[in-house]
């Protein structure tokens, strides 16, 4: 018995230090590294965590793999093909910028987990563009307490624009509330006295989005509200109930993988309403590919661009085009740099956000503190690639502020109307833009 | 019995090297320490509700939102001390455990892993969406925690948050393995055995499993208020069904009904994503490839555990010991050797089988 009590004894502390050990290991002990500056002729310095005289690291959680992963998978490699671009071309103020991304899966709790990885231990300079609504809730209260710059948030969510709770925080793209509005007039207008249905996101995404539609759609046109998780992808009963509705105008708020799920149950059902998507859901690209490739786990043979065909949404970045000299400067560097990814709405996204990013780096100055980038956002940034101009400023922290409405024809988004502005309130109208759209530099890297 | 002070020496042993730890390793490191002991406050409670009372719960991430939701409301609305939080918050989910422990007692198998299920997908939405002034919707509650003064301005929050939620798993550890070697225990596992026995040996099999649950949602309830310190608020994305499962998985991995298991369990759980995705960068993967190796490897480890170890790492360890046992001092130690004492019985023979092995070493 002695012995047999001496040796769980050992035993247990040698797994114990050897599991730790383990841990121990795997790590790396980094710290912020603090170089001294010895200043003469404004020298580069390591001025904040994550900036060295010669590199910006920035880092990022993204849904490489799970039901977000079709589509937004695309977005980090087009941001990354966009900084190496930069990074040839001189970088911001000689700096190369880095990004580093990790998967999350589009779970909240991994985000939680990577994003203290990027902070904690990478010594990141800024968040940027982490995507999703459910996952980046997960770490804004985190990222504000640490003080990391959390710009350009991949979600419309209309959380980001907070300046009192998140000062950190900044949106980019145009919220699901002006969203909503600006598809919610449409479908007054054109669709009146027929039967609306609302299919959405079963979180602050759809619910946003719903918002803003209710705030234009009269209530009594409205026949039913269905939603969905994103962790279920047996929809069929929503579809069902859509249906039996009789609603002839179906709109959705939905990533794409589930705007093509409502396709393909509303076609077994032999269901067939118009359909208006939010913009980030109808990528007629990646809608078409999922659907094909579901309809093939299914057995069927279908064509996307023939399903998508007729799809309403909308579009804060200008429509994919050979006229449009964003969409030209862009398939250059993804030529160069990202030839494997298809030319979609999420490689636009992906380089115009990263576009921004290096415009707000260029105005947080030549040694910026985590502070600085944040002040160079809130003095407003130019409008860059969006159609109309970003809300930035010390009060507001929401990006775009209007789009057009579009209509997916032979597989890309054509512009139908003009551009739309409106704010985040019940009341407030939606308006017409009146201003141009801006052209981009002709190096294709924004100036200081 | 020499059980209790030996056990503490464990508790303490383990307490210095995760000190030790949490001062040598970055902030990161800290971090993950601190979900390890969530992980395995919430895996050990799991692991006595169903390798010893033989309850299935697929649910139990709903007893940690509970937990997490107590200790966020309080911590903003009232500001109390962080230990009298956790009181509250361990007495409001052992209430809960209570009802739905009555609840369950009734059920059994798939009928109960059915209505745990259910618990553990309605309580988060119920959370998030029933009363979002209360419980702040879908953004959840953001709390502060800070580092006690005497600590000084400059000590890492994440080093602090790691040593509370490590002294705190060790608390509930130690209590676990007492309470599985108490008359309470046994009583769970002649449940587990046979309850028409059991009944018939006067054992009250509702009041045993009811009190399994309880104790089992405690743990979680007291996880979920370490988890919303740990990452600084609570939403309805930290206690999703994932969650859940994820808790069994650790359970199974490590070993069901094996407090050590509970630990080996949350280790796999909380390092194995991490470590993958640093190895599968660090070879130069795409992103693409490299995203989907932690999933794959996952799936790897639960094939390979479940074939080759049916009693989880800690039942591995166990017959890995045995077999170097047998090599240093000979096959003819039958007397002494663990082998031996395990194999008649079900997965739960805990601790190394140290029970077993006493009463037999004694007798």
């Amino acid at each position: 018995m002695k012995r047999s009590q001496r040796l769980r004894w050992q035993v247990t502390a040698i797994a114990s230090v050897a599991a730790l050990g383990v841990a121990a290991c795997s790590s790396s002990s980094s710290s912020p590294s603090s170089t001294s500056t010895s200043s003469s002729t404004a020298p580069l310095t390591a001025s904040a965590p994550g900036i060295t005289p010669t590199t910006i690291t920035i880092g990022s959680h993204q849904p490489l793999t799970g039901p977000a992963a079709p589509g937004y998978d695309e977005i980090a490699p087009a941001s990354t093909a966009y900084f190496d671009y930069v990074n040839a071309h001189g970088g911001v103020y000689g700096r190369k910028i880095i990004y580093k991304y990790l998967n999350d899966a589009y779970d909240p709790t991994t985000t939680t987990s990577v994003v203290r990885q990027l902070v904690l231990q990478d010594n990141v300079y800024a968040i940027f563009n982490g995507l999703g609504t459910p996952t980046h809730l997960a770490v804004v209260g985190f990222l504000n307490s640490e003080k990391v710059p959390d710009v350009f948030v991949a979600s419309g969510c209309d959380c980001w624009d907070n300046p009192t709770t998140y000062p950190e925080t900044f949106g980019w793209q145009l919220d699901y509330i002006r969203e909503g509005k600006i598809l919610g007039q449409y479908v007054a207008q054109n669709f009146k006295g027929k039967k609306i249905a609302y299919f959405y996101q079963d979180d602050e995404f759809g619910m946003d989005g719903v918002k803003g539609l209710e705030d234009e759609i009269p209530a009594s046109q409205v026949v039913a509200k269905e939603s969905y998780v994103d962790t279920n992808v047996n929809i069929a009963p929503q579809v069902a109930a859509l249906r039996a509705s009789g609603a002839q105008v179906v709109v959705s708020f939905s990533i794409p993988a589930f705007t093509a799920l409502l396709k393909l149950n509303s076609l077994k059902l032999g269901f067939n309403p118009q359909l208006v998507v939010s913009n980030v859901g109808a990528d007629p690209i990646t809608l078409s590919g999922l659907l094909e490739a579901y309809a093939k786990q299914g057995g069927a043979t279908v064509n996307g661009n023939q399903l998508t065909q007729g799809i309403i949404t909308d579009g804060y970045l200008p429509a994919l085009s050979t006229s449009d000299p964003w969409y030209n400067l862009f398939v250059k560097i993804h030529n160069q740099y990202d030839a494997k990814e298809p030319l979609d709405g999420n490689f636009f996204y992906g380089m115009a956000a990263a576009y921004t990013f290096v415009e707000a780096m260029f105005k947080a100055g030549r040694n910026p503190t985590r502070a600085d980038l944040v002040s160079a956002i809130n003095a407003g940034l130019p409008q860059g690639p969006f159609v109309a101009p970003p809300a930035y400023s010390s009060t507001d922290h929401d990006g775009a502020t209007g789009a057009y409405i579009g209509e997916i024809e032979n597989g890309v988004i054509v512009q139908k109307g003009p551009v739309m502005t409106t704010d985040t309130t019940s009341t407030g109208a939606v308006t017409q833009y009146t201003g141009s759209t801006q052209s981009p530099p002709a190096s294709g890297v924004p100036s200081p | 019995m020499s059980t209790l002070p030996r056990r503490l020496g464990v508790a303490v042993i383990v307490a210095v090297i995760v000190g030790y730890l949490s001062i040598r390793l970055n902030a990161f490191r800290d971090f993950q320490i601190a979900q390890i002991a969530v992980e395995v406050t919430a895996v050990a409670g799991l692991t006595v509700l169903t390798g010893l009372s033989g309850q299935i719960s697929l649910g139990h991430a709903a007893f940690m939102a509970v937990g997490g939701y107590t200790t966020a409301l309080l911590l903003l609305h009232l500001a109390w001390p962080f230990y009298a939080v956790l009181v509250v918050a361990a007495a409001v989910t052992a209430v809960a455990g209570a009802v739905v422990g009555a609840a369950a007692a009734r059920l059994r198998g798939p009928y109960l892993a059915g209505a745990t299920l259910m618990l553990g997908v309605a309580v988060p939405a119920a959370i998030a969406y029933a009363w979002p002034a209360t419980f702040g919707g879908d953004q959840g509650l953001n709390i502060t925690f800070t580092t006690p003064a005497f600590l000084g301005v400059n000590f890492p929050p994440t080093r602090w948050q790691a040593w509370v939620a490590t002294l705190v798993a060790l608390i509930v550890l130690v209590l676990l393995a007492n309470l599985d070697r108490s008359r309470i225990g046994r009583n769970w596992r002649a449940v587990r055995d046979d309850d028409v026995a059991a009944a018939l040996d006067g054992i009250n099999v509702a009041a045993a499993r009811i009190r399994a649950f309880v104790v089992s949602a405690t743990c979680a309830g007291l996880a979920g208020a370490l988890l919303a310190i740990v990452s600084l608020g609570v939403g309805p994305g930290d206690f999703t069904l994932t969650v859940s499962i994820a808790l069994l998985t650790a359970a199974v991995i490590g070993g069901l009904g094996t407090l050590p298991g509970a630990l080996w369990g949350s280790l796999v759980i909380v390092l194995l994503p991490t470590y993958v995705t640093d190895v599968a960068t660090s070879h130069g993967l795409s992103s693409t490839v490299g995203s989907n190796i932690p999933p794959a490897a996952y799936g790897a480890v639960l094939i390979i555990v479940m074939l080759l170890f049916p009693q989880g790492i800690q039942g591995g360890l166990r017959r890995l010991l045995s077999l170097l046992i047998s090599l240093f001092f000979g096959p003819d130690q039958k007397s002494r050797t663990w082998h031996t004492a395990t194999p008649h019985v079900t997965p739960s023979a805990d601790e190394a089988s140290a029970g077993q092995h006493e009463k037999e070493g004694t007798s």
